[in-house]
């Protein structure tokens, strides 16, 4: 119980100092910092290979992806093209709709919290061996892990869209 | 109880110790090695034969002046090395080297010859080796100088590209132990094939061990893939800014990773600690072998080979390397299939 509570707050913390952080690199360790703590819950939960493959995934090349984007484009502070001082709701556009978001997340993990309940639903299928782990993802999840595979699909193409300069 | 844990902790200790050891001695051995190679000498001077020349370095290291650049950021630049050198022990922390021992009947129970027995310690190395990079970029990018950040860069482009067949080699084996446990697979590896020839996975395996060690070459960043200190254009690469124990931390998590991936290598492809002739109790033995004929590769083959061209070796990494270990991969899933394991 000590190291669940103990996981629990670097994972908070270090997810918040991450927004905290002015320089993006900072931003992206405590990012790592939060993803080694959420493996450590993992253990805890006697899931051992999901907790390492939050690990090499997350941890080990998202975010090395990440920090490598964040040193190419050398941006040691984040420019701020706006006063500081004027409420985040009444910037413009864009800010405007990140705030919205913001609200509507504290919302829902405040409904979550106090209505949720523990449906025990998951308990019964033991995750603890790699080829269970597998078999049920291939099998009884298999529709939603279709899914998440075509929605990273939509964001690579999206990127590369994005990415690609008009030729002319 | 009380007395196996005692035995843990001194194991642990002493495993520690011996991977600080095994880079002293494997400077030893890469600086007369080289000599051998380059018909020199090589040091003679401190010590019997040169024998003392390790340790000589050490205090020079420890006397030299810590130095940092104005514009370096304070806190990332002495983290990384602590990165580096974190990552480098704690990948062994999961490698058995020995059958169970009671050393000598000191011990009611039998004591395991492996610092933490994890049921997916292979997944656990591939996971650290992963996390290794962290300290070599941010040691890059926190010098604040442009070969630094250039090593650094290198070095991240080289290692993700490497983990890949990195990793597929990993499988390949993994679905012929059956088991993510280094133990377990070591353990499927015992006995011999017609009485002479050892059930060892490099003999099912010639393609996926010859993919590891070019990849684990790589992710050590040795010669000839060492792009991420290549003298000629970097200075020293991610390390230039280093001086003094910073610097021989990068130093030391070399040496230790070049250990630990032989040791991995020798757990994996080459039967751990079984082998012929020796009792099981002593099977420690062939390990070391097996490691010190793997680390001896590494170095002959950083004083025969010269270093690739950069181009050169992202497209060996992604057009030759990675499609040899995804149907080196598939061939096996399939003759595991067909055969059994």
């Amino acid at each position: 119980m000590v190291s669940f509570y103990l996981f629990g707050a670097i994972a908070v913390l270090a997810s918040l100092l991450v927004i905290g952080q002015r320089n993006p690199i900072y931003s992206v360790l405590l990012l790592i910092a939060s993803f080694g703590a959420l493996s450590g819950l993992y253990v805890l939960l006697q899931a051992p290979f999901v907790a390492v493959i939050q690990i090499i995934v997350y941890a080990g090349a998202i975010m090395v992806l990440f920090l490598f984007v964040v040193m190419l484009l050398n941006a040691p502070r984040e420019a701020t093209e706006y006063d500081e001082r004027v409420h985040p709701l009444l910037r413009p556009g864009p800010m405007r709709f990140g705030a919205v978001l913001a609200v509507t997340l504290i919302v829902e993990l405040w409904w979550a919290l106090t209505k949720g309940r523990e449906t025990g639903e998951f308990a019964a299928a033991r995750v603890d061996s790699v080829g269970a782990l597998g078999r049920l993802l291939f099998t009884d999840y298999s529709f939603p892990f279709e899914v998440t595979s075509v929605l990273i699909l939509v964001a690579m193409v999206g990127a590369v869209v994005l990415a690609r300069r008009e030729r002319s | 109880m009380t007395g196996l844990l005692v035995a843990q902790i001194v194991l642990t200790l002493f495993v520690f110790f011996m991977l600080l050891n095994s880079a002293a001695v494997m400077v030893y051995v890469e600086r007369k090695v080289a000599a051998m190679i380059q018909q020199r000498l090589g040091p003679y001077l401190v010590g019997p034969k040169g024998l003392l020349q390790p340790l000589a370095d050490i205090v020079k290291l420890m006397f030299k002046e810590e130095l940092r650049p104005g514009a370096a950021d304070a806190f990332l630049f002495a983290l990384a090395p602590i990165i580096s050198a974190a990552c480098a022990f704690a990948a062994f922390a999961v490698v058995p080297f020995g059958a169970e021992t009671t050393l000598f009947g000191l011990l009611d129970e039998p004591l395991r010859l492996q610092v933490a027995d994890v049921n997916v310690a292979v997944l656990v190395v591939f996971a650290v080796a992963s996390m290794s990079v962290y300290g070599i970029v941010l040691a890059g990018w926190s010098s604040n100088s442009k070969y630094s950040l250039l090593g650094g860069l290198r070095s991240s482009a080289q290692m993700i590209s490497y983990e890949l067949s990195y990793g597929l080699a990993l499988a390949s084996v993994l679905l012929l132990g059956q088991s993510l446990s280094l133990t377990d697979i070591v353990n499927a590896q015992a006995g011999a094939w017609w009485g002479v020839l050892p059930r060892w996975f490099i003999f099912l395996q010639p393609i996926g061990f010859l993919i590891y060690l070019t990849a684990g070459v790589a992710e050590t960043n040795r010669a000839p893939f060492d792009f991420p200190e290549a003298e000629q254009e970097l200075v020293a690469g991610y390390h230039t800014e280093y001086s003094s124990m910073s610097f021989a931390m990068f130093f030391l998590a070399e040496y230790v990773n070049m250990v630990t991936v032989s040791a991995v290598a020798t757990d994996l492809f080459l039967g751990g600690w079984h082998g012929p002739l020796l009792p099981e109790s002593l099977g420690w033995i062939w390990f070391l072998i097996k490691v010190g004929a793997i680390l001896f590769f590494y170095v002959w083959m950083r004083w025969t080979l010269p270093r690739y061209r950069y181009d050169q070796l992202m497209k060996f990494g992604w057009k030759v390397l990675l499609p040899v270990a995804v149907v080196n991969l598939l061939v096996t899933a399939a003759g595991v299939l067909y055969f059994g394991a």
